[in-house]
C-alpha cells in the first residue's frame, strides 16, 4: 500500500500529525497497533499548559523559564521558547475542534497550578484531559477522512537503497501477514517506552518502545535515554497511578510509623528518592487522604477512591493508600532537529519516542501533552512538504526479516520480561550506582543472548498476542540496552538521572 | 476458583488461585503460566482506554475493574465479528463515528462556554469506546447499519455544543438507522462503565430532530403500517 505521509501511532501525537499533513494536502495513512484512542495519551489527566493568564498572571517568558529550571540544563531553550509560544494557538485549537474545557463562570477556559509552575496554567478537562484531546482530534481526523488500519504492529522501517526511510514493515495482526507500506515521508509517533520496568510503571503495556527500537535498528540517534520520570505514587502492587492531584489537594506520605518524611509538593524526582529512600530502610509508604474527608474525595478525588479499592483493596477515605515510586514517563527518544526530521532522511519523530530537547531531565507536568499539539503538527507539516517534493516513490530495499530467524521456545520469555523489568527498577531506576548500573548492562547482554532460545509457542497465525509480545520483549530488550549505556555515558546527576558514590 | 472462557471452539474451564483480584490480572496469569494462546485485548488497566471491554456471565464489563468471582463465564463482545478468542473487530462501531458525521462542522466563533454549558455535555465526552453498548444493544444485533449507541451520543456530544455553529447538519444525517430506529430499551445504559446514557442521548436527539421538523417515521405508520395482523376496523385479517 502506498501514501504521501505514513503515520506510525494513532496517539495525540499521530493524530496531531495526521491531520496538519492532511490539512497540507498530502494523503495520510495511519497504522496503530491497537485502536486508535487507546493510547497512552488517554491515561493524562492533569492538564495541558498555556500561559493563557485566565486564573491569575501568567507569562510565556515565564512558562519558559519554568520548564528550562525543571529541565536541569538539559533541554534546548529555543525549542523551549517555540513550544511556550505556540501554547495559546494550540489551545485555541482544541477548542476549535470542540475539546470540553473545563471553564471559569464567565466562559474562560480554567487554568490549575502543577508542580513547578509559577502560575495556574494547566488547561483541563476534569480529570480526563487527555482522553478528552485524544477523542477530539480523533474526531477531527475522521472529519478529515483519514485512514485508520489498526492493529498493525511496527516490525521493521524500511529505507531506499539512499538510506532515506521510505515506509514500513507491519505485522498484521488479525491475519498474521507481513505487509509492506511505501511512503514519501514516514513520521515515528510511537510513544514512550516506560514498559521496559514491566510491572513498575504506570503506563499501558503497549508503551514498549517499538518505535524506538525500530529506529535504532536503522541507524537513527537517540539521545537522554538515560531520563525516566518515576512518579511518586503507583499503588503498591499494581502500580497504578494515583494522580499527583491527591498531594495537590493536601494529602501525606507516611512511613510504617505514621511518620510524615518529606516534603509532598516538591518536584517528582525528589519525592520519589524521598520515598525510594524509606522503602531500603524497610519502611513501607502511604498516601494518607483520609482528613480530606469523604465528600472531598467523592466530588475531587473519585478516580482515585476506584482504584484504591479494586487494586489494593483499602479505601482511602478510612484507610492509608500503599505506594511506591514507578516508571511514568521516558524524556529520552529519537533525536529530532527542529523540523522535527531525524537523522535518517524522511524520518519524522515526534511525542514520547521523539526528543525534541523540551524536556530534559525533568519533564514540568503538563507539558507533555502540550509537546504532542505542537510538535506533532510541525511534524505532520514538514513530512507533507517533504512528500510535496518527492515526486516518485522509492523502493525499499530488503531488510532482515527477525522473525524468518530460527527460535526453539525453550526458554519462557515472560519469565525474562519479568526479570527484566525487576533489574531495571533495581538498578536503573529512580537512584543508580556505577557498578549497578554495569551489573545491569551484564545481566542485559546475558538475555540477549537467549533470544534464539525465546520465541513463541501459539502456532497460530491469527491474533497471536503471543508472538506479538515476544517482538515486544525484543524491542524492550533493545531500548533497555540504551538506556543503560546512556546511563553510564552520563557520571554526574542530572534531574531524573540520580547518581549515587558507590 | 474456576472460570469458564469462550475459546474459537469450545468453552475452556480454567483453574486459578482463589483471591480478590481483576478479571484482567486473571487472564495475564493464564496467558503466561498457563495457556500462551489465550487471545485477549489490554492496554491501560485503569478504565480508560476502552482495550478490554468483554462479557461476564452475558454482562459487558471491562476486565480490567472487575473482580473475578469462582464460576464466571467469560466471553467477547456480541455483535461483532470475533477474530479469535475474547478479541472482536471493531471497524464496523468505529465507522459509524464516521457515518454519523461526529465532529464539529462549522466553528461558532462567538458562542461563550461558561461553567454550566461545560456540564451539558461533560458525561457524553467521557466515552472511551469500549464498544459494551453496541455488545448489548438489540437494534444493533439485526440492523448492522444502525449507527448505534456510541456514535449517537457522540453527535449529541456535538449537537448540544454551542460551538457547533450547524447542528441542523448532523440532526439530518441520523435520520436513517438512527435516532428513530432505537427501541428505547436502555441496555446501553445498564453496561456503560462510563455512566453514560446513549438512550437518553437518543431521546434528546429525537426532541431536537423534531424541532428541525422531522417526525417519528414508526408514528407515521399507524392505521396502515402493520404488515399482517389486524386490519383497519381491528378486525383480524389472515
Amino acid at each position: 500500500m502506498k501514501t504521501d505521509v505514513l503515520i506510525i501511532g494513532a496517539g495525540g501525537a499521530g493524530l496531531m500529525a495526521a491531520i496538519a499533513a492532511k490539512e497540507e494536502g498530502a494523503d495520510v495513512l495511519v497504522l496503530t497497533k491497537e485502536y486508535p484512542t487507546r493510547s497512552q495519551t488517554c491515561m493524562a489527566q492533569g492538564g495541558m499548559n498555556a500561559a493563557l493568564g485566565n486564573a491569575g498572571e501568567d507569562s510565556v517568558e515565564d512558562h519558559v523559564q519554568n520548564t528550562l529550571k525543571s529541565a536541569h540544563g538539559a533541554a534546548d531553550e529555543e525549542a523551549i521558547r517555540f513550544m511556550c509560544s505556540e501554547a495559546p494557538n494550540a489551545i485555541e485549537y482544541l477548542n476549535s475542534i470542540g475539546v470540553c474545557f473545563s471553564r471559569t463562570k464567565d466562559g474562560k477556559i480554567a487554568q490549575r497550578r502543577l508542580g513547578g509552575a509559577s502560575a495556574p496554567r494547566a488547561c483541563y478537562a476534569q480529570d480526563y484531559t487527555g482522553l478528552k484531546i485524544l477523542h477530539t482530534l480523533y474526531d477531527r481526523c475522521n472529519a478529515l477522512g483519514i485512514q485508520f488500519i489498526s492493529d498493525s504492529f511496527l516490525l521493521d522501517l524500511l529505507q531506499d537503497e539512499n538510506g532515506s526511510a521510505c515506509g514500513a514493515k507491519i505485522l498484521d495482526l488479525r491475519s498474521g501477514e507481513t505487509k509492506t507500506y511505501i511512503a514519501k515521508s514516514v513520521i515515528l509517533a510511537s510513544g514512550g517506552y516506560s514498559r521496559i520496568y514491566d510491572k513498575y510503571s504506570t503506563n499501558s503495556k503497549a508503551s514498549s518502545g517499538d518505535g524506538i527500537a525500530a529506529a535504532l535498528r536503522i541507524g537513527a540517534d537517540v539521545k537522554d535515554m538515560e531520563f525516566v520520570q518515576f512518579h511518586p505514587t503507583g499503588l503498591k502492587n499494581s502500580s497504578i497511578l494515583i494522580s499527583e492531584s491527591a498531594r495537590g489537594e493536601g494529602g501525606y506520605l507516611l512511613n510504617s510509623k505514621g511518620e510524615r518524611f518529606t516534603n509532598e509538593l516538591a518536584p517528582r524526582d525528589e519525592v520519589s528518592r524521598a520515598i525510594d529512600a524509606e522503602i531500603k530502610k524497610g519502611e513501607e509508604v502511604f498516601l494518607d487522604i483520609r482528613h480530606l474527608g469523604e465528600a472531598f474525595i467523592d466530588e475531587g478525588l473519585p478516580q482515585e477512591r476506584k482504584l484504591a479499592k479494586l487494586y489494593e483493596n483499602v479505601d482511602p477515605v478510612h484507610d492509608l493508600i500503599p505506594i511506591k515510586p514507578v516508571a511514568h514517563y521516558t524524556m529520552g527518544g529519537v533525536a529530532v532537529d527542529n523540523q522535527s526530521q531525524t537523522n535518517i532522511d524522511g524520518l519524522f519523530a515526534c511525542g514520547e519516542c521523539a526528543n525534541h530537547n523540551v524536556h530534559g531531565a525533568n519533564r514540568l507536568g503538563g507539558n507533555s501533552l502540550l509537546e504532542i499539539v505542537v510538535f506533532g503538527r510541525e511534524a505532520g507539516r514538514n513530512a507533507a512538504k517533504r512528500a510535496q517534493n518527492i515526486e516518485q516513490l522509492s523502493v525499499p530495499v530488503n531488510c532482515e526479516c527477525f522473525l524468518e530467524q530460527e527460535f526453539s521456545n525453550t526458554v519462557d520469555f515472560y519469565k525474562y520480561k519479568e526479570k527484566l523489568g525487576n533489574l531495571l527498577y533495581n538498578k536503573v531506576g529512580i537512584v543508580r550506582k556505577r557498578s549497578e548500573l554495569e551489573d545491569a548492562q551484564q545481566e542485559i547482554e546475558m538475555i540477549k543472548s537467549l533470544l534464539p532460545q525465546m520465541g513463541w509457542s501459539d502456532p497460530s497465525s491469527v491474533y497471536n498476542t503471543n508472538k506479538q509480545e515476544f517482538l515486544e520483549f525484543r524491542n524492550i530488550l533493545q531500548v533497555s540496552e540504551m538506556v543503560v549505556k546512556s546511563a553510564l555515558s552520563r557520571t554526574e546527576s542530572c534531574g531524573a538521572h540520580y547518581m549515587e558514590a558507590e | 476458583m474456576k472460570i469458564t472462557v469462550k475459546r474459537d471452539d469450545a468453552f475452556e474451564i480454567y483453574e486459578l488461585e482463589d483471591g480478590e483480584y481483576t478479571l484482567l490480572e486473571a487472564l495475564n496469569t493464564i496467558k503466561h503460566d498457563i495457556d500462551n494462546t489465550l487471545s485477549f485485548s489490554s492496554g491501560c488497566r485503569s478504565s480508560v482506554c476502552g482495550s478490554c471491554a468483554m462479557r461476564v456471565n452475558e454482562k459487558e464489563v471491562l476486565a480490567c475493574s472487575y473482580k473475578v468471582q469462582d464460576g464466571d463465564r467469560i466471553e467477547p463482545l456480541n455483535n461483532m465479528p470475533v477474530i479469535r478468542d475474547l478479541v472482536v473487530n471493531m471497524d464496523k462501531s468505529y465507522e459509524m463515528n464516521v457515518k454519523a458525521k461526529a465532529w464539529i462542522n462549522s466553528f461558532n466563533n462567538e458562542a461563550v462556554l461558561d461553567h454550566e454549558a461545560e456540564k451539558i455535555n461533560e458525561v457524553q465526552s467521557d466515552c472511551i469506546l469500549c464498544g459494551s453498548c453496541y455488545s448489548s444493544c438489540p437494534v444493533y444485533a439485526v440492523n448492522g447499519e444502525f449507527l448505534g449507541p456510541f456514535s449517537l451520543t457522540r453527535v449529541w456530544k456535538y449537537v448540544s455544543d454551542k460551538r457547533e455553529g450547524d447542528a441542523k447538519e448532523k440532526i439530518d444525517t441520523i435520520q436513517t438507522n438512527g435516532v428513530w430506529d432505537c427501541t428505547l430499551c436502555n441496555n446501553c445504559t445498564v453496561v456503560c462503565p462510563q455512566n453514560i446514557s446513549s438512550k437518553a442521548d437518543i431521546e434528546k436527539l429525537r426532541v431536537r430532530s423534531s424541532m428541525f421538523g422531522y417526525t417519528d417515521p414508526n408514528f407515521g405508520n399507524f392505521g396502515g403500517g402493520f404488515d399482517s395482523g389486524f386490519g383497519f376496523d381491528g378486525s383480524p385479517s389472515f
